[in-house]
């Protein structure tokens, strides 16, 4: 029951934010999506550690096709469901005032809450395939209304894309569907079943169609080219839930559908997919290099720090899937923070330009020192979030084959390469023209960095606070197979 | 039956209607008459009643008949305005009421003739509506046209029933079938199946038998346009699918290649011939030949859920083009404009019209949690189900080039420049049909068993 409550509290607050008055929209969409925050933490705080799932609900959806909308969460979910509804109201309060349209803006935001609430914690295919169309929806309404210059092109070229995946993963789900035994169900244990009893030839081929609907939404090297236009274009907000969350849907599916229904088709493929994951990590840590545009050299650093998790995932062990998990969340925080730093500085600046700022440390000791620490959780110093997470997935990789552990693990040197570089050119030295006047964090901006901050260091300091908590579940994931 | 003789009768007074001055009351008539037929219809769910062997009520036909009363009683609501101009209202309405009888007979015959009989009743209304915009070249092109090709396909038709009452000798569906199980599959009776094929391929508009489609639909005045679109294309898929599913489908094994490949022309042509349009209702005229291929995934899976996928299938896609037509028709109206450029920038003036008609698009590409997507859905289950994964990939792939068109809509709604303030006008009734749609179409997306339930 306490899942169906966050879906519909959460759809509700979308409708209603759409007939507030404009002067209170924002604060309403704020309060209501603390709300479901802190309900989630109460959730989170209170989660039984087993593998099993808790607060299930079954309800009878479409009968003669033995459609369920069955919804629960493990320990997974339960960590992606606390990533969702803790960057949420980060993001809402984190729009500015003088956005146009500020209603449907946060009613968009809100559904699209919902929709990815419903992702994770879906058991049934069915309705899995649902809410990861929703979730396409309201950004690309976000994108669209909000975006800059090139929008409608680009998010056009977003939705096209990710539908391909998406209607390969549909043509998988109802073949795994007609494959269930007995009375056909979409239910998640039934298409595990299914997939498990194919043959190895009909495993590999949908395991590339499922391959392309989780590679194109993370994006995978070489499904990620709508990825850089569509981060740089979108609205911050827009940008920070598609890297914050959105991101994790792909590896999400991963996790839970595709490896555990086709085991031997990862197990045929994985050689493949993972040397595709380290190319992505290698190519778009070196784009990130030579990058001039901030938001984009994220964008690309977004795709190598992806790959890296792909990888790991695919490695399929103990510590590639456990790296994995606290990656999501540790990558979520980042990038979220980092985009918007970067808004900070382009609202103040005009401009994401690396090469025309420079010195906002001196004006700005506040935000360059945020700014710090948030990026030394994405470039994985110990202590910082990305650490445990960066750490666990190259073991992961390493377990898997050394060769590609060591390749892979040049994603710290490159990481950390052109994170310090964009730090070095934009926040140190001397102030150019744009950065003259900067001023310094305001409350709000402070409300929101605060919080990232705060969570960058915690999950640096005690990752198993949230490692303790999916490790039952991965656990019946590895024995499963 | 009593769905013939109600709208028989009411074909009738619209007529009478004329000459007793009684135009004003004739349309709540219509409605009431319309609902009455639609009770009596429902009655007789679960009664299957047989009439002299030449037609047969089962649910089959009760359900499809409700179902085009449904989409008939919201076209009536849409198209009221638009004849109340003409002088010639009545007959109109007659005519329409009149095609509506031979869409009923199309989805009840239990004999050859009696599909030949509805057919003709449906079209040669049809052909008179099209061109019934008499000052209007367009106009009359459109009925010309459909006119003519129609009478060619007509041809086709009749000379197939002849060759299978050559091999079978009977005009009966089920003496057919019996007959044609006892293994006289000759090519006379396959050249008369293909011949069938071709008929009806033409009414449903499948490639390459479509060539009439795009221009006879834009050249209709709208409302008619709409009608084809969505009563006529939902009578012709249950008059095809009935008579294949009931007499051919020993013969399976022959036709469904041919008609495998009509569907993949099909969903060619119409998903990337409607690419490039400018005009909305070409356009639209272009996608309902691309859902033609999507419908007719069905018919080539034939088994136990093509049924339903062709009653849902039909039933929100019409309720869908319903919506879309409709939003056309004011749109174009007020803007003396079918272009794609008169709904630039309407959204923040008209946010009813723009909500309704990203809605409707949303529906036609397939983007759940609209009834398009479950439409699809359940297509596509029905075809992998039979092992037609091949063509569910092609059809994915026409799916995605759909998205393209029909996000052109919405993009243009929401993105492009204000080009004026003023709301556009929109009656009652409008409202009303573009509310119901709407509803409907969200409605079905999320309880897809209020209508698979039925049968």
């Amino acid at each position: 029951m306490p899942i169906i409550a966050l879906l519909i509290f959460t759809f509700a607050t979308a409708l209603i934010g759409l007939f507030i008055p404009i002067r209170y929209g924002n604060r309403f969409a704020f309060i209501s999506s603390l709300i479901v925050f802190i309900y989630s933490l109460y959730l989170f705080c209170t989660f039984p550690i087993t593998a099993d799932f808790q607060y299930v609900v079954d309800y009878s959806w479409i009968q003669s096709l033995g459609i369920h909308f069955k919804v629960g969460m493990d320990g997974i979910s339960v960590l992606l469901v606390m990533l969702t509804t803790f960057l949420t109201p980060l993001i809402i309060f984190s729009v500015r005032k003088s956005e146009p349209r500020p209603r449907a803006f946060y009613s968009l935001l809100l559904f699209m809450e919902m929709a990815l609430i419903g992702v994770f914690v879906s058991m049934d295919g069915f309705l899995f395939y649902i809410f990861w169309e929703i979730a396409l929806i309201p950004i690309y309404f976000i994108c669209l209304l909000w975006g800059g210059k090139d929008r409608v092109r680009i998010t056009l070229k977003f939705f096209i894309y990710t539908l391909t995946g998406s209607l390969f993963m549909l043509v998988g789900l109802i073949y795994l569907y007609l494959h269930t035994p007995g009375e056909h169900s979409f239910d998640i244990q039934a298409l595990y079943t299914a997939g498990k009893s194919l043959s190895a030839h009909a495993q590999c081929i949908l395991f590339w169609f499922f391959f392309l609907a989780f590679g194109i939404k993370m994006p995978i090297f070489p499904l990620h080219t709508w990825q850089p236009d569509t981060y740089s274009d979108a609205p911050t907000q827009g940008t920070m839930m598609l890297s914050g969350i959105m991101l994790k849907m792909g590896i999400y599916g991963l996790i839970r559908w595709m490896i555990p229904m086709l085991p031997v088709g990862l197990s045929q493929n994985a050689q493949y997919v993972m040397w595709l994951s380290i190319a992505g990590v290698l190519y778009a840590g070196i784009i990130a290099f030579t990058r001039k545009d901030m938001k984009r050299l994220l964008a690309y650093s977004s795709i190598s720090h992806v790959g890296l998790i792909a990888a790991g995932i695919f490695a399929f062990n103990g510590q590639g899937l456990q790296g994995g998990i606290i990656q999501m969340l540790s990558h979520g925080i980042n990038v979220v923070g980092l985009f918007f730093v970067v808004d900070i500085i382009q609202s103040r600046t005009g401009t994401r330009d690396i090469a025309s700022l420079g010195g906002i440390r001196l004006k700005a000791p506040y935000l360059a020192t945020v700014f710090a620490i948030i990026m030394l959780g994405a470039v994985a110093l110990p202590l910082t979030d990305g650490f445990p997470g960066e750490f666990l997935l190259i073991s992961g990789v390493f377990k898997f084959e050394n060769i590609m552990g060591a390749v892979v693990g040049l994603t710290i040197i490159i990481g950390a390469v052109y994170m310090f570089r964009m730090y070095q050119r934009t926040i140190l030295g001397e102030t150019s023209l744009a950065t003259e006047n900067f001023t310094d964090l305001t409350a709000g901006e402070k409300a929101v960095l605060i919080p990232i901050v705060i969570m960058v260091i915690l999950i640096g300091v005690c990752p198993n606070l949230f490692l303790k908590v999916s490790e039952p579940a991965i656990l019946k994931l590895l024995g499963g197979i | 039956m009593n769905t013939l003789i109600i709208l028989s009768a009411l074909g009738v007074v619209a007529l009478f209607a004329e000459i007793f001055r009684f135009r004003k009351g004739l349309f709540p008539l219509i409605l009431i008459g319309l609902a009455a037929a639609f009770f009596f219809t429902a009655k007789e769910y679960n009664h299957p009643q047989v009439f002299f062997g030449m037609m047969n009520f089962d649910n089959y036909a009760v359900i499809f008949s409700c179902a085009i009363l449904i989409i008939a009683f919201l076209w009536f609501m849409m198209a009221k305005n638009y004849f109340l101009q003409e002088t010639s209202v009545t007959d109109h309405f007659a005519l329409i009421l009149f095609s509506l009888v031979g869409a009923v007979v199309m989805v009840s015959f239990n004999n050859l003739t009696m599909l030949f009989l509805g057919i003709e009743i449906l079209s040669v209304s049809v052909y008179v509506l099209a061109a019934s915009d008499k000052t209007n070249v367009m106009s009359n092109e459109s009925g010309f046209k459909y006119f003519l090709m129609g009478s060619f396909a007509t041809g086709f038709l009749l000379f197939g029933i002849t060759l299978i009452y050559g091999v079978t000798g009977s005009f009966d569906l089920t003496t057919i079938q019996h007959n044609l199980s006892t293994g006289r599959e000759t090519y006379m009776a396959l050249a008369g199946v293909l011949l069938l094929m071709i008929g009806l391929g033409f009414k449903s508009s499948l490639a390459p038998f479509h060539f009439w489609a795009p221009d006879v639909y834009e050249g209709a005045p709208t409302t008619v346009t709409t009608y084809m679109a969505t009563v006529v294309k939902t009578a012709a898929f249950a008059a095809f699918y009935r008579l294949f599913s009931l007499c051919f489908w020993q013969l399976a094994a022959h036709w469904t290649d041919v008609l495998s490949w009509m569907v993949v022309l099909t969903l060619f042509i119409g998903n990337v011939s409607a690419v490039r349009q400018r005009s909305v209702k070409r356009m639209l005229a272009y996608s309902s030949v691309a859902h033609a291929g999507y419908i007719a995934i069905a018919i080539v899976a034939m088994s136990v859920p093509s049924t339903c996928a062709i009653l849902y299938y039909t039933f929100t896609y019409s309720i869908s083009s319903l919506s879309a037509f409709t939003i056309l028709f004011i749109v174009s109206r007020h803007k003396g404009s079918k272009d794609i450029s008169a709904f630039e920038g309407m959204s923040k003036a008209n946010p009813l019209l723009s909500f309704t008609m990203t809605v409707a698009m949303l529906s036609l590409a397939g983007i759940p949690p609209t009834a398009g997507f479950f439409a699809k859905y359940y297509v596509f289950y029905t075809a992998i189900n039979h092992g037609f994964t091949w063509l569910v990939l092609v059809a994915v792939l026409a799916a995605l080039v759909g998205i393209y068109y029909y996000f052109r809509v919405i993009i243009a709604i929401y993105f492009k420049p204000e080009q004026q303030l003023v709301p556009i006008k929109v009656g009652p009734l409008h409202r009303t049909v573009l509310i119901i749609t709407t509803i409907l179409t969200l409605l079905f997306g999320l309880f897809p068993n209020l209508v698979l339930g039925w049968l």
